[in-house]
């Protein structure tokens, strides 16, 4: 492969891996720390993406329909959470088994429902910096990678510092590493998990206005992107904020360049391929906890 | 009647029936549709085995069924092969992907192996895509042989073949269940760690578990090219396999040989009339949403909800 090509690639691949660690990051949470096998996540991005689309055909830019669905997320994710937690963490017994079946027929239920509403075609939305591009030198960088780039960026460091400096984030993290001691503080671990995951069910709607930004989504995107997100937030070691995005980083490059160098067809086992890899070499991640 | 010479004497009608019924013949439709059915038996009977018994939850029941369908295309684009041989082989590659995938159990446990076979789907699908040889992401035809002068169309054949595999792949597992295996890998689900430390050779069982799995699912499959015409990986990926091998056992009951085949026949058949009635998307949520209501309200399943009724103890 030339060296200009690869420099683009590259370059290319660290905007899309910064996107991927915004899709990641609430994965991150709910898998991460809260030890809770989310394979809805990536069907609830799809959903965001919907939303933010639905928004956009009244005339409001995408990162501003993204921002306005973040509530919406939040209680969704707190009524799930709560959900999961009376049928199954309260009861115990085979929790594994079900949860995985649960989440599981959750995300298949949530891509059925989209396509029952909008079938099968894939969807896109307008807003002033998609289509256009940046020209830097001899390279020309789509503005759309670069405003989810930015966003990406914006979300990952505002989650990072908010789990690390606030009082609240704290007790997540301490949620994470022992939760019976966190009991014995006088804090209930039940709240505060019901807490974390309705941010991690919330930065859903943030990355799905940025799906939606990088490109056309439809239904059965949420499968691609399971491989995606859990090779992200397994790579980073399990509920690392900076680890997420240098994860995403690496899975980026590595699908740009396959992408450059074997063809689009081969880009969606990179994720998987790592994935495996990873799961075989150094299960605990790059920053493990 | 004793337990076993009672299920012996049902598999054996099973097969007889379905034979006769080859010659009775209601109509061709008939056959199209119960070999569906007939075929998630196989599916959902082989998903318990690893899933139910062992408590290894694999996601990745599509690829198994879709690498048994390939391995047959490959055979019969290179040299004609029989369809005997189409499935032998099939069992033999998908086979080993289930030793392949029970050797990962050594390290990845719950979710971590599941992920890992929606890892090993994707990763078969991208590679059959890129091979030109089997159609690629296009597709491709296959001629059905004439049949044998008994069958009268090559569907009723494919149909009385998959009734044979089926009840086969019961009797497996009703053998895995009732002997020391079944109660090993039991142990396995409940605590590995305790398992283990009693004596439990919980490595040979999940790589017998995982292998068995893996075969009668290839098996599913081999036949599917033949029964179809035609072949390409979207459909023969299909997340439908993955939800209904996972849903069919879940809804039936986990733990007995008979909860698959309860799950099967019931979501099948429910399956092909919708399907018929109203749309394949229905029916694609339909089967979600009884998955998520039965693991929420009925974890034992229709056989535990049963059980509760009657006060008996586990089918055996």
């Amino acid at each position: 492969m030339p060296i200009e090509l690869l420099v683009e690639a590259v370059i290319a691949g660290v905007l899309l891996g910064c996107f991927y660690a915004a899709v990641s990051v609430g994965l991150s949470v709910a898998f991460g720390l809260l030890d809770i096998p989310h394979i809805a996540h990536p069907a609830f991005l799809v959903l965001g993406a919907y939303g933010v689309y639905v928004l956009g055909e009244h005339g409001i830019d995408p990162l501003l329909g993204g921002i306005l669905l973040i509530p919406i997320f939040f209680l969704l994710g707190v009524a799930v959470y709560r959900f999961y937690h009376a049928v199954f963490e309260k009861r115990g017994t085979d929790a594994g088994l079900r949860g995985l079946a649960f989440f599981f027929g959750v995300a298949f239920i949530v891509e059925v429902a989209l396509i029952l509403t909008f079938g099968v075609d894939q969807r896109m939305v307008d807003a002033p910096y998609i289509g256009k591009g940046l020209a830097l030198g001899e390279f020309r960088l789509p503005l759309r990678m670069l405003v989810s780039f930015g966003v990406a960026l914006l979300l990952t460091a505002t989650l990072s510092l908010y789990l690390s400096a606030t009082f609240t984030g704290r007790a997540i993290k301490a949620v994470a590493q022992d939760q019976t001691a966190l009991a014995l503080m006088g804090a209930d671990p039940v709240r505060i998990k019901q807490w974390a995951f309705g941010i991690a069910t919330g930065t859903c709607a943030i990355a799905g206005a940025l799906l939606i930004v990088v490109g056309p989504v439809e239904p059965g995107l949420g499968r691609l992107y399971i491989g995606r997100t859990f090779c992200v937030a397994v790579l980073a070691g399990l509920g690392s904020m900076p680890g997420t995005l240098a994860a995403g980083i690496i899975l980026g490059v590595a699908e740009s360049v396959v992408l450059t160098s074997l063809g689009a067809s081969w880009a969606p086992a990179v994720a998987f391929g790592i994935l495996l890899l990873v799961l075989a070499v150094k299960p605990a991640g790059l920053f493990g906890r | 009647m004793k337990g076993s010479t009672l299920f012996a004497t049902g598999a054996a009608a099973s097969v007889i029936l379905a034979l006769v019924l080859t010659r009775v013949a209601p109509s061709e439709y008939f056959f199209f549709a119960a070999y569906v059915v007939l075929q998630f038996i196989v599916l959902a009977t082989a998903w318990n085995i690893l899933g139910g018994y062992a408590g290894y939850v694999n996601f990745g029941s599509g690829a198994f069924f879709a690498v048994g369908a390939y391995t047959a295309v490959v055979l019969i684009k290179a040299f004609d092969a029989p369809l005997l041989l189409q499935l032998i082989a099939a069992a033999g590659v998908t086979g080993l992907m289930g030793f392949a995938i029970g050797a990962m159990t050594l390290r990845l446990r719950g979710i971590f192996f599941s992920i890992a076979t929606v890892a090993i789907a994707v990763i078969c699908e991208t590679v059959v895509i890129n091979s030109a040889f089997v159609g690629g992401s296009r597709g491709i035809a296959i001629l059905q042989p004439t049949a044998p002068a008994w069958f009268g169309s090559y569907t009723r054949l494919l149909f009385a073949v998959m009734a044979l595999l089926a009840v086969l792949a019961v009797a497996l597992a009703r053998y895995v269940q009732t002997s020391w295996i079944g109660r090993g890998l039991r142990a396995i689900r409940d605590n590995e760690e305790a398992a283990e430390s009693v004596g439990v050779p919980t490595l040979k069982l999940k790589l017998f578990a995982a292998t068995v799995s893996g075969a009668l699912m290839g098996v599913a499959g081999a036949p599917f090219p033949l029964y179809m015409s035609f072949i390409e990986p979207t459909s023969a990926f299909s997340l439908n396999y993955a939800v209904s091998a996972l849903a069919m056992p879940i809804i039936g009951g986990t733990a007995s040989w008979l909860g698959p085949v309860i799950g099967a026949v019931l979501l099948g058949s429910l399956q092909q009339i919708v399907t018929v009635t109203v749309s394949s998307e229905l029916n694609v949520l339909i089967v979600g949403l009884l998955l998520v209501t039965f693991v929420v309200v009925a974890p034992q399943g229709i056989l535990g909800l049963v059980r509760k009724v009657v006060g008996t103890g586990a089918v055996r």
